[in-house]
């Protein structure tokens, strides 16, 4: 006995899903390209469209760009006052990234070893709440606490510390008239607002660590400290790095915190902001835009050379 | 002989739960010593137990005669080779294995030196180099193994190590690791849920059940005259006939168990020392080396018959399911069982 199936010709559908799962490449091509031609355009090529920009050529007196190339933007990076601005805020974010890293690794570390279920769920709530608030209004929030009667004075007031305030408030690159104004005040907004993005990056990757590795140190001898220093902290430094990739960028762009918060001066976020909006100088401000980038490359290299992916 | 390991009436409880429950064992030293039973039976703990991730919650486990409760891991003299290996994935395989060294303050080129030496007697000489993630199976088994024994602990702990691995990998595994310990002369402790690898391996067998001991005994007192009916049907394979049918070929209404390859099938009258059954054969499974036979008693109880092969000739059958068969056995080799009950409220 024969058995015969009746072949109907395909629906279309059908058809060219059988086309799609014979040319896997087809398939994934169909997938990856809308995305790409977004990021292509839209994202790469408005970046290098404005860094091209910092090529151009703007006139002092008539305020007009033009498109006359010329390297005097970047070289106008150099001078004495610019410089100044790249400087304090790449002292800024080195100060942030290191004071959240601190600050988070603990955080972290009770998260991803001490909680499970329900703790877990408010920890991860907790760290984010601050997130869902409008990034202003904190900023702003801010300048209100650290404000001089604010609620920050008067706790320091309570403690009876004010000399110790006042000395703190009085050592140059550090101190100001008041906390608002003082770059203490300014340092403590930025971690405030980046810890989050720290705290999660570490976090992961301390949860990704199995616990058979840490009993296996101690099983060998390590102190908990060894431990800590051998096994835990290398393994983490992925994390660490991602964690310190966000609080570095996002502090070397920001530009309102540095208007709210402490002394007078640009950071090289407000100097783009100012540049492009209030003077309509497009090839500076272009200019500058170059430089978290060039910083975060040089970071990152950096990162790379102590070894900190090899675990991944 | 001195002790290596000794419990006395331990107990680790995890909530409500008892873990282990009032476990007594004396391993000695030099011994291979295997914890067997099934997964959640306790076995696992016991090793954790010893290793110091787990403090008991009740009784004293001694480490070579020095009480070891509250001690932290890293200030005992026994080692882990971790059944998942817990290779530390930032090191190279040299400094995985002299890590042990390098957290005790050895020099580094003594340390060196000496990790060289280790992965040498596992047979990965000139691996130093290599990150864990470029191993096989094997050779990350064989690389926690040089890192334990690098430190020369006199109590090396084995938790399933030998579980990931292939079964061609596994056996010869097997056979290395007991010439290793030969050549050591140091304790190991080798948890397993495997019966045929205990029982190949080591010189005593614990078989764990509920979190309680059923068993200590060499692997053939085990296999020969197991104590009770877990232990019967958890080493090997064996018929554990109860009750009524107990009482009339037994005499007495005690379990008693039987293996299956001390029974032969066939017509001849019962010698005066057997005993003799008659059933319908059930089933036949032809496995290579032997044939397995299953035989329905009149009570409905299938016996588990296991005939050799053992002639060239004769690989054939000559019965048919559904044929009437007897079956005889000798009175001596039946061994009378305790049976364990779980406590109510456990």
């Amino acid at each position: 006995m024969s058995l015969t199936v009746e072949k109907a010709a395909p629906a279309p559908m059908r058809r060219f899903s059988n086309l799609l799962y014979r040319r896997p490449n087809l398939y994934l091509a169909l997938l990856l390209i809308p995305p790409l031609i977004w990021f292509g355009a839209i994202y790469l090529g408005s970046l290098l469209s404005l860094l091209w920009q910092g090529f151009y050529t703007f006139d002092d007196f008539t305020m007009a760009v033009t498109p006359e190339l010329t390297l005097a933007n970047f070289a106008a990076l150099f001078n004495p006052s610019n410089f100044d601005i790249i400087l304090r805020t790449l002292g800024m974010a080195i100060a942030v990234s290191i004071a959240s890293a601190t600050l988070a690794f603990p955080i972290a570390y009770y998260m991803a070893r001490y909680t499970s279920g329900k703790t877990k769920a408010f920890f991860y709530i907790a760290v984010m709440m601050p997130m869902w608030a409008s990034y202003i209004v904190k900023a702003y929030a801010w300048t209100l606490l650290l404000a001089k009667g604010g609620v920050a004075q008067w706790f320091v007031q309570q403690l009876n510390l004010g000399p110790v305030l006042q000395f703190i408030l009085g050592i140059p690159g550090v101190g100001g008239s008041t906390l608002s104004t003082s770059h203490l005040g300014r340092f403590l907004v930025f971690v405030y607002i980046w810890l989050p993005f720290m705290i999660l990056p570490i976090q992961a990757s301390l949860e990704r660590l199995p616990p058979s590795l840490l009993q296996a140190s101690a099983d060998l001898g390590a102190r908990p400290w060894q431990t800590f220093t051998q096994v835990i902290l290398p393994l983490s430094v992925p994390g660490i790095a991602a964690g310190s990739i966000f609080t570095f960028s996002l502090t070397l762009g920001d530009f309102i915190v540095p208007q709210l918060v402490g002394p007078p001066g640009y950071f090289i976020g407000s100097m783009v902001y100012a540049q492009q909006g209030a003077i309509g100088n497009m090839p500076m401000a272009a200019a500058f835009t170059l430089v978290p980038i060039v910083l975060i490359a040089v970071y990152l290299s950096i990162v790379k050379r102590l070894g900190a992916f090899d675990a991944l | 002989m001195t002790l290596a390991v000794q419990f006395t009436n331990v107990s680790r409880a995890f909530g409500e739960v008892r873990a282990v429950d009032q476990v007594s064992i004396d391993i000695h030293d030099g011994e291979f010593f295997s914890m067997l039973g099934p997964s959640g039976s306790g076995k696992t703990t016991c090793l954790r137990l010893i290793a110091g991730f787990e403090q008991p919650s009740a009784g004293s486990i001694r480490i070579h005669g020095e009480e070891a409760a509250g001690l932290p891991p890293y200030q005992r003299d026994v080692n882990t080779v971790f059944q998942d290996y817990a290779l530390f994935p930032h090191m190279n395989v040299r400094d995985n294995v002299a890590y042990g060294l390098k957290v005790k303050g050895v020099a580094k080129a003594e340390r060196y030196t000496r990790a060289e030496e280790a992965l040498a007697m596992v047979a990965l000489g000139g691996y130093g180099q290599r990150k864990p993630v470029q191993l096989s199976g094997g050779q990350r088994q064989r690389v926690a193994l040089a890192r334990a024994l690098v430190n020369r602990p006199r109590v090396l702990l084995l938790d399933e190590p030998l579980g990931a691995l292939d079964l061609k990998l596994r056996e010869q595994m097997q056979g290395e690791l007991k010439k290793l310990q030969r050549q050591l002369g140091i304790t190991f402790i080798f948890v397993t849920h495997d019966q045929t690898e205990a029982l190949s391996m080591s010189d005593r067998v614990a078989v764990f059940n509920r979190g309680r001991i059923e068993q200590v005994d060499t692997p053939r007192n085990l296999y020969m005259k197991p104590a009770t009916t877990f232990v019967a049907e958890f080493v090997g394979t064996s018929n554990v006939l109860r009750g009524e049918l107990a009482q009339q070929l037994n005499g007495s209404q005690l379990p008693f168990s039987i293996r299956p390859e001390h029974i032969r099938l066939g017509d001849q009258p019962a010698a005066s020392n057997e005993i003799q059954v008659s059933g319908l054969l059930h089933d036949i499974q032809y496995q290579g080396s032997a044939t397995r036979y299953e035989l329905q008693l009149d009570n409905g109880q299938l016996l588990s018959i296991s005939q050799a092969n053992n002639q060239w000739q004769e690989h054939t059958v000559p019965w048919q399911p559904g044929q009437r068969l007897q079956a005889r056995w000798a009175r001596e080799a039946m061994t009378a069982l305790q049976e364990i009950v779980p406590d109510e409220g456990r």
